[in-house]
């Protein structure tokens, strides 16, 4: 039980016996305070003295792990917790299958792996970054409250990374520890890693977008970092990803009110045509049409994460066992994928065709795919919201050429139907399919803060349940002064 | 007819398809298809693993059925069925399943509940509560960090304030909740002890808020028999309990005897003794929240004000957060004085706040304060033209009435 157990006795809270560790605790007590510094200058702007109902973990154990309370955030205690360890477990794929699961890095390895893990942890700093603005214009209290657990877990999160880069990668994992606190979301001279994690978050629509659509690129690729062959890694991202569903509630729920809000408006004023946007939208709901615009663009920036669609670092990485595929222990198949194929949509001779790739190369597409089936899920779920409210509209995912800056579509001039273009014909017709600068202007200009408790933006409907189901007027963020 | 179940549910509307259930599940009842994460009835033992992690609450719901729904029919729902209210779980003790989970703990806080007439229902502003998050097979370790004499050195009634660590582990409590203590040692015919309820005198945040402990009101039970002074084992243990010690505790118990979070609502508190605890908590949970809208009313009895649990601390609280009726009933220039009396002497005023919807009443205490304080209630209820026993039902159904004696 000594392993689940977090000690709260340390400056920081961890349950991996930290102070057992002299050199690993100094080294973290050496980066805290710049990391106190980064969040008080680059996280929630003007909310840092607010008290926020937020949730903190006390224990990986499922039974307590998560305790609800007021903090002021920078007094959030941001620990280090691993999922419990796995007796006797064993690498689950490539060409190490089978072995013990690694405790120490392997020396052929280091590289690869403090690469994965950097850039795994540039994308955790990196949202808080771009979401610090957004507190002043929140619709709700209990929407700032979950934008701050969104904010204060994706710190934590960086912790966990921090963690794995000091204590097993001494000076380099020292100084790229450093780094991550260095780089700057969307700044020209030390950018982000990735590029979605550089375009602003401006308001609370892209917030849910991003968090519905983007943050679920971050669940599927913990999925596949918590297969690793590394335990360490495998039982920090484990954990990681309890708290990466509630960012992926935020998100998917956020936008479910939204659309719900909008049917209401339109029933209530008798407009039965969606895409009677004026009207629409002078009831000052967003109307379905430009959601489904914001969808799309936020859906093809998050594809471009994926990489490109047949990649050796991918096939290295896996046949390292370093990172594994979706659920890799769920796979019918030998886990080693010598001389299997997987079919890869490509653009040739004029026509979308499906091409058999070797699969382990093809790793990068096969987790994308996994992506398109597990965001559709959320699509399915606004499409009953309309259909329950008798409103004629249905959402779509747009096909996976659409606009895409990465991979074997880049630049290809495809519609969301899937239908190629002349990139002249594609420009005359752009914002039909992503958000025009109208568009954003509209819903740039509903962002007006709520901040009676009980009280919702006249754009978003309130949530079915409270959190820690509190009741519906329940003061989840006391403001100060 | 096939006995009706507790069937364990996920409310496709609120989930998110989020996987943490399932990857939590250590017994893998959760599966799953492309639209829906369902419980298999087959598989589920309820213990409640998967509800604290699930950052929806679609996790938490349940439904008495004669059939358990199939895996085929949850995959297909768009939303959970209505419940038949028909069904209760009346086979097993009322409301056992709810309340604890655990069958010697259930028949404890039916026993209690019994005072109520029928089946008990929480307030419908309350919070869910944790329950049977650790069992007689499993308890929490608790260490005491305080254990302090709440009654006058001058008395033989020893009534106590012991404050419970919890430590790194989390033991989630609300006001009105019951926590197990399970004595050391085995009984007279080397069996283990029984388990015995204490209330939690604490807010739902801790005795210390943000301390992860709570606090616990135990009188030293004492009975003289044929000149032989026996005490009880449970009591005499808390009481004796050192600052540093460890004690087993089960729990949390107890679904129906909370506060409600409303804090328009009006709590009328009836108790004598150690019943006391649960209104402890309630009153200094609003306390802490400066919660004053809502009135709080405390009739509390007791032999003399020096052995009324918390008598200087209670005198400090302000009458606008709530308003005290202490009596005694040993006072030596004073006729003896039971809460029932006191409740007719304010009938006009507690009979108002019964004409309220958001009124909520509580009895805590010895079971033999009951039927004073029921007939009390009849009397002035009709004085003011209501119906006490009507009354009682409806607020009971409606989750405003509570008794729980022992």
């Amino acid at each position: 039980m000594d392993s689940i157990a977090v000690s709260y006795d340390d400056l920081i809270p961890n349950n991996v016996n930290l102070s057992g560790d002299r050199r690993l605790q100094r080294a973290l007590e050496g980066w805290h305070p710049g990391y106190i510094d980064w969040w008080n200058s680059m996280g929630p702007d003007g909310f840092q003295e607010a008290d926020v109902y937020l949730r903190t973990a006390v224990s990986v154990d499922p039974k307590g792990w998560a305790k609800f309370g007021y903090v002021k955030m920078p007094e959030y205690r941001w620990g280090i917790l691993l999922a419990p360890a796995e007796e006797g477990r064993t690498i689950p794929f490539g060409q190490h299958k089978g072995e013990p699961a690694w405790q120490e890095v392997p020396g052929e390895y280091r590289a690869m792996l403090r690469r994965l893990l950097v850039v795994q942890g540039d994308t955790e700093p990196a949202s808080v970054e771009q979401q610090r603005h957004l507190g002043k214009t929140c619709p709700s209290l209990y929407d700032l409250r979950n934008l701050f657990q969104v904010n204060v877990e994706e710190g934590r999160h960086l912790w966990a990374m921090v963690y794995l880069l000091q204590k097993y990668f001494g000076r380099d994992g020292r100084e790229e520890a450093e780094g991550l606190l260095t780089r700057r979301s969307g700044d020209a001279d030390r950018p982000r890693i990735l590029g979605a994690f550089n375009e602003a978050t401006p308001d609370w629509l892209s917030f849910f977008m991003f968090t519905y659509f983007t943050d679920r690129d971050g669940k599927m690729q913990l999925e596949a970092l918590a297969q690793s062959g590394f335990d360490p890694l495998s039982r920090t991202t484990r954990f990681m990803l309890t708290e990466e569903a509630h960012h992926m509630f935020v998100g998917e729920s956020g936008i479910s009110r939204i659309v719900q809000r909008t049917c209401e408006a339109m029933k209530e004023a008798g407009i039965e045509d969606p895409t009677d946007v004026d009207p629409i939208r002078a009831l000052g709901v967003i109307d379905l049409p430009t959601l489904q615009r914001k969808a799309n663009f936020h859906y093809a920036v998050t594809l471009d994460l994926f990489g490109a669609e047949v990649s050796t670092n991918a096939a290295n990485a896996f046949n390292a066992g370093l990172k594994g595929r979706f659920q890799e222990t769920k796979i019918d198949d030998d886990h080693q994928l010598t001389g299997d194929t997987y079919p890869v949509l490509r653009f040739e001779g004029g026509a979308f065709k499906t091409v058999e790739e070797p699969a382990l190369s093809a790793l990068n597409a096969r987790l994308r795919d996994d992506y398109e089936r597990d965001a559709a899920g959320g699509l399915k779920r606004w499409n009953k919201v309309i259909q329950k409210a008798g409103v004629d509209f249905a959402f779509s995912l747009p096909h996976v050429a659409f606009n895409r800056q990465v991979g074997a579509f880049r630049d290809l001039p495809a519609t969301p139907d899937g239908e190629v273009l002349s990139r002249e014909a594609w420009d005359k017709r752009r914002d039909e399919w992503l958000p025009s600068d109208d568009d954003l202007a509209f819903v740039n200009s509903l962002m007006e803060p709520v901040q009676e408790p009980g009280g919702y933006a006249p754009w978003i409907a309130a949530p079915k349940v409270g959190i820690d189901n509190q009741p519906g007027d329940f003061e989840y963020v006391r403001l100060k002064g | 007819m096939t006995t009706p179940i507790r069937q364990h549910l996920i409310d496709p509307e609120i989930c998110i398809r989020c996987n943490t259930c399932e990857e939590t599940c250590p017994i893998n009842a959760v599966t799953h298809n492309e639209d829906n994460y369902v419980v298999d009835p087959a598989i589920c033992n309820a213990c409640l693993d998967c509800i604290s992690p699930c950052p929806t609450g679609a996790i938490d719901n349940w439904r008495i059925v004669s059939t358990p729904y199939s895996l085929e029919e949850q995959f297909e729902w768009d939303e959970l069925p209505e419940e038949d209210e028909n069904l209760t779980l009346e086979e097993t003790a009322p409301g056992a399943v709810e309340e604890a989970l655990e069958d010697e703990v259930s028949r404890l806080l039916a026993e209690a509940h019994a005072g109520l007439g029928g089946k008990s229902k929480p307030p419908a502003s309350a919070s869910t509560p944790y329950v049977n998050l650790y069992t007689r097979g499993e308890p929490a370790v608790a260490k005491v960090a305080g254990n302090f004499r709440l009654t006058d050195g001058t008395t033989d009634s020893d009534i106590r304030h012991i404050v419970l660590d919890f430590g790194s582990h989390s033991f989630p409590v609300l006001e009105g909740q019951s926590i197990g203590i399970v004595p050391p040692g085995v009984d007279a015919k080397g069996r283990p002890h029984h388990v015995r309820l204490y209330s939690v005198a604490s807010p739902r945040d801790g005795e210390r808020p943000n301390h992860n402990n709570l606090s616990l009101t135990v009188k030293r039970d004492v009975a003289v028999v044929e000149g032989v002074r026996h005490e009880g084992v449970a009591s005499s243990y808390l009481c004796d309990l050192k600052k540093g010690d460890e004690v087993k505790v089960t729990g949390p118990f107890g679904t129906s005897f909370l506060m409600p979070n409303d804090p328009e609502a009006n709590i009328i508190m009836v108790c004598t003794g150690t019943g006391s605890a649960p209104f402890r908590a309630m009153t200094e949970r609003r306390r802490r929240r400066r919660e004053t809208r809502g009135t709080l009313l405390l009739f509390f009895g007791a032999r003399t004000p020096g052995e009324l649990p918390y008598f200087g601390p209670l005198m400090k609280l302000p009458d606008r957060l709530i308003r005290k009726e202490l009596c005694f009933s040993r006072l030596d220039d004073q006729p003896k004085e039971y809460v029932q009396d006191r409740m007719r002497k304010k009938g006009d005023g507690v009979a108002a706040l019964l004409g309220e919807q958001k009124t909520h009443l509580y009895v805590c205490g010895l079971k033999g304060m009951e039927s004073g304080v029921t007939e009390a209630l009849e009397s002035l209820c009709r004085e003011a033209g209501l119906d006490w026993k009507s009354l009682a039902e409806r607020m009971r159904d409606e989750g405003r009435y509570h008794v729980e004696t022992y």
